[in-house]
């Protein structure tokens, strides 16, 4: 059972380094980026072939799910993002669906529709036991790779010149432009941020969620539970959110594999339903 | 202005928007010769009709009622299913199924309306999402009943009113479609012209003020929601009827995303834009299907993004000087 | 004098803000009650909580000896309460025309047929018709609301209110915003209301208070600070200290 909820950790930390991203942006522009979930698949295919084709080890490619995933996320937001966050939300909806029907169709035409798997160095397979907890080295490595980066990404948003910024301007992009704080290339630097976040959670998680080209409609939801249920304006939140997700996730699954991924759907409605004042209404106001 | 006088003025002022357009004789005319038009096509011609009918549905809430969702494949799924589960295991008697269809949709509409009731467009979509996610799931769960991944199979049906066989031509189920599709489009465009068509606009346009009006809000909206998912579960039946198969297919995301394209080509908000939209992503699809087959998704996702960019003001802008063209032809022709 | 709407030791309060703190109110029939205070004095509130836009903290409302305090906004309109509001709450897309029709049909229990037409509702058409001539809105009434002029949307927000036949009648600062050359026209409007509808008036303009007004009743910090006359409200000292004062610059 504890070995259970060891994987829903591991499961969940992944889900957060993917999920953060768009909370801060949605929460930044009011924007609604359906399409987070293509830059997590860019990632994750950036590091497949980096492993495969350039013989790249896995800790490097790493880095390289990041950046190329901060690129692409930089030059769309300057091309084609930018016009949309006047939009309505219906208009934003669609749009990104469109992106994301885009890249899943592009993907399945560049690198097939066959699931993705890469080859993990040996000091990162296999599991060791502490107290009767199974505990598998790559969760392990998971875990703290993304605990890391939780703490870091909140000590940045906490602590520094950056982090204040972009709280004042998520509180209240308005008053924030007239303090002098350039907001939009604040969003665009969390932009490429969140997308590289998204481009390293989507590497990571190939061994734990599998990497196909429907991999962004897959997980969409998933994205949207945990910036729903974790609110934008603070990294904790979220990061409670995809812990709660993943751990209920695995934890459902395993126990009543009839009902799959049933559970978290109408945990989201419910949610939705009994804080319908959570992020939407504080986002818009 | 005296007061019979004006009220002459007001009866034909409010008469004026229910009227018939000549145009709109022409369409329906020429969407039942289309079954001697086009006799090779009558297979597209149905799926055409279908998804008009579906589109015709999100328009009633979307265009009317101002309520976005992003899952209206439940109700879809949720009339295929009826339909076809009911052909199998009881009657294979076509009206039996449309009703059983758009009595379990509009059931499953009238259950889930109090989740859209409040909350900003975006809830709502991510609502209507999530209610179409479960239903998928449950579909795919429940193999014993719905036939899981592989499908509903060994659908037989009755001919129409113990008449028409369904053929492979689809002839039979060009017209039946056709029918289903013009009496309940009969029946939207009375009920959006009427008090309780008013009242909604009433609401799609300022929910505060129409409460002030002595409007129930919620109560209206909801009915307009089971209406719209009854009409949705036609669409389904149809669908499942036609074809002799239902796949989880029919519950699927695509399809919502598709809907609301169709519904972006047509424009909203007059019961036409949800028909025009459908023969236009269909003959698309078919035109883009003839030399790539595969990577439709691709090309509906451009679209998509094309149209939010800037494309719809465009097509918009084309679609009513064509229909200003057309006005006018039509009232030289009454002359 | 009977009383048609009363409220007893209502409050309501935002966190720690009391916005309307134990107010006890009576508009007697057929008056032409004025309710007056500086920003912030909790007026707009003590509306929304009057119609049903929110719920009180504590206390009753009654309306005809009814107590509505539970009641939705719908049904307090159907009891014959209606306001107008403060920022012009119209349906943009409609016409005149269509709005009041709108509201009348509502009133005539209309508003659930699916499939009766408007057209053929001789009832509905007719006073619909009278609405429009005696708010003067009937050469207008066949353009997109969206498109008319402030001043006349302004009369169209009383037009609408009135339409529903109310024995109550709020309005929230019906002349903001308008213009001075329009503002007589809306300010004839307001007096030639019947004198069976009841009014409560809330306004800045000392003017038009003054000149429309037999009682006022003024609010400051969410408390009834006095109540009176306009006579005697013109020279109680507090008032003036408290309202009067900084208001006549207004």
């Amino acid at each position: 059972m504890l070995t259970i909820l060891f994987d829903g950790i591991a499961y969940g930390m992944v889900l957060f380094v993917l999920g953060c991203g768009l909370s801060v942006t949605m929460g930044l522009m009011n924007f609604v980026n359906l399409a987070h979930g293509a830059f997590a698949m860019l990632g994750g295919y950036v590091a497949v072939l980096a492993m495969q084709r350039l013989g790249l080890p896995f800790l490097a490619s790493l880095p390289l799910a990041f950046l190329a995933a901060a690129l692409v996320g930089v030059v769309l937001e300057r091309l084609i993002y930018r016009p949309m966050y006047t939009k309505s939300h219906l208009d934003q909806v669609m749009f990104s669906i469109g992106l994301v029907f885009m890249a899943v169709a592009g993907t399945d035409w560049l690198m097939g529709s066959t699931q993705q798997f890469i080859r993990l160095p040996d000091w990162l397979q296999g599991r060791f036991e502490v107290a009767g907890i199974g505990i598998g080295r790559y969760r392990l490595f998971v875990i703290v790779v993304c605990g890391l980066l939780a703490v870091s990404l909140q000590w940045g948003f906490t602590r520094t010149r950056f982090g204040s910024r972009l709280r004042a301007a998520v509180d209240d992009a308005r008053v924030a432009r007239g303090l002098g704080i350039p907001v939009n290339r604040l969003f665009a630097l969390t932009f490429a941020l969140g997308s590289g976040l998204a481009g390293l959670g989507g590497a990571l998680g190939i061994e734990l969620m599998g990497l196909d080209p429907t991999f962004p409609l897959k997980f969409m939801i998933y994205f949207l539970i945990v910036v729903t249920v974790g609110g934008t304006s603070s990294i904790t939140g979220p990061f409670f959110a995809a812990m709660l997700l993943g751990v209920a996730d695995v934890v459902g699954k395993y126990l009543v594999p009839q009902v799959g991924a049933f559970i978290i759907y109408a945990l989201m409605v419910v949610l939705l339903i009994t804080r319908p004042h959570g992020l939407f209404a504080r986002a818009r106001a | 202005m005296t007061m019979p006088v004006l009220e002459t003025r007001v009866r034909q002022a409010l008469f004026a928007s229910r009227r018939w357009h000549p145009a709109e004789i022409v369409f329906w005319c020429l969407a039942f010769a289309a079954f001697l038009l086009f006799p090779r096509n009558l297979l597209l011609l149905n799926e055409i009709a279908i998804l008009a009918l579906f589109a015709l549905s999100l328009d009633l809430i979307l265009g009317y009622a101002g309520i976005v969702s992003l899952g209206h494949a439940a109700f879809l799924g949720m009339g295929a299913y009826a339909a076809g589960l009911l052909a199998k295991h009881v009657t294979a008697d076509p009206f039996a199924g449309l009703l059983a269809g758009m009595g379990a949709a509009g059931l499953l509409g009238l259950v889930t309306s109090p989740l859209v009731l409040r909350g900003t467009d975006l809830t709502r979509l991510m609502i209507t999402l999530g209610v179409a996610l479960i239903l998928y799931e449950l579909a795919n769960s429940f193999s014993t009943l719905t036939g899981g991944a592989d499908g509903l199979q060994g659908i037989m049906m009755a001919p129409v009113l113990g008449l028409f066989d369904f053929d492979i031509f689809g002839r039979t189920a060009y017209l039946y479609s056709l029918s289903v599709l013009f009496l309940l489009f009969l029946i939207a465009r009375r009920v959006v012209h009427s008090p309780f068509g008013l009242s909604l606009r009433a609401i799609r346009d300022n929910p505060l003020r129409a409460a002030a009006s002595g409007v129930p809000n919620d109560r209206r909206l909801a009915a307009v929601y089971t209406l719209a998912a009854a009409y949705a579960g036609a669409a389904g039946a149809l669908l499942a009827q036609t074809t002799q198969f239902v796949s989880l297919d029919v519950l699927d995301f695509h399809r919502s995303a598709d809907l609301m394209l169709v519904l972006i080509i047509g424009g909203a908000g007059y019961l036409y834009g949800g028909l025009i939209g459908a023969i236009a992503f269909k003959l698309l699809q078919d035109l883009i299907a003839s030399f790539t087959p595969q990577y439709w998704m691709f090309w509906i996702g451009l679209f998509l993004v094309l149209f939010v960019l800037g494309g719809r003001e465009m097509i918009h802008g084309a679609v009513k000087a064509a229909a200003a063209r057309f006005a006018r032809l039509g009232k030289g022709a009454a002359r | 004098m009977s009383a048609v709407l009363q409220t007893f030791d209502l409050s309501k309060s935002f966190g720690g803000i009391t916005a309307t703190d134990h107010v006890d109110f009576t508009l007697a029939k057929g008056a032409r009650h004025a309710l007056i205070g500086p920003n912030g004095a909790g007026k707009t509130t003590f509306v929304n909580q009057l119609t049903g836009v929110l719920r009180p903290s504590s206390g009753r409302i009654e309306l005809m000896g009814e107590d509505i305090t539970r009641l939705p906004r719908e049904a307090r309109v159907k009891r014959g309460l209606a306001r107008t509001f403060q920022i012009n709450q119209l349906f943009g897309t409609m016409t005149p025309l269509e709005m009041i029709a709108l509201v009348t049909s509502e009133r005539l229990g209309r508003g659930s047929h699916p499939f009766r037409a408007l057209d053929r509702d001789l009832e509905l058409v007719g006073q619909t018709a009278e609405i429009l001539t005696r708010f003067r809105i009937d050469d207008i009434m066949d353009r997109r609301i969206a498109t008319l002029p402030y001043g006349k949307q302004r009369q169209i927000e009383i037009a609408a209110a009135f339409a529903a036949r109310p024995s109550v009648l709020l309005l929230d600062e019906p002349a903001a915003g308008v213009p001075e050359a329009e503002r007589r026209d809306l300010m004839q409007t307001v007096a030639a209301l019947p004198d069976d509808v009841s009014v409560l008036l809330i306004e800045h303009d000392m003017d038009l208070v003054f000149r429309f007004a037999t009682r006022i009743t003024v609010l400051v910090n969410g408390r009834v600070l006095a109540e009176g006359t306009p006579e005697e409200m013109a020279h109680d000292p507090a008032v003036r200290a408290a309202y009067l004062g900084e208001g006549a610059h207004a």
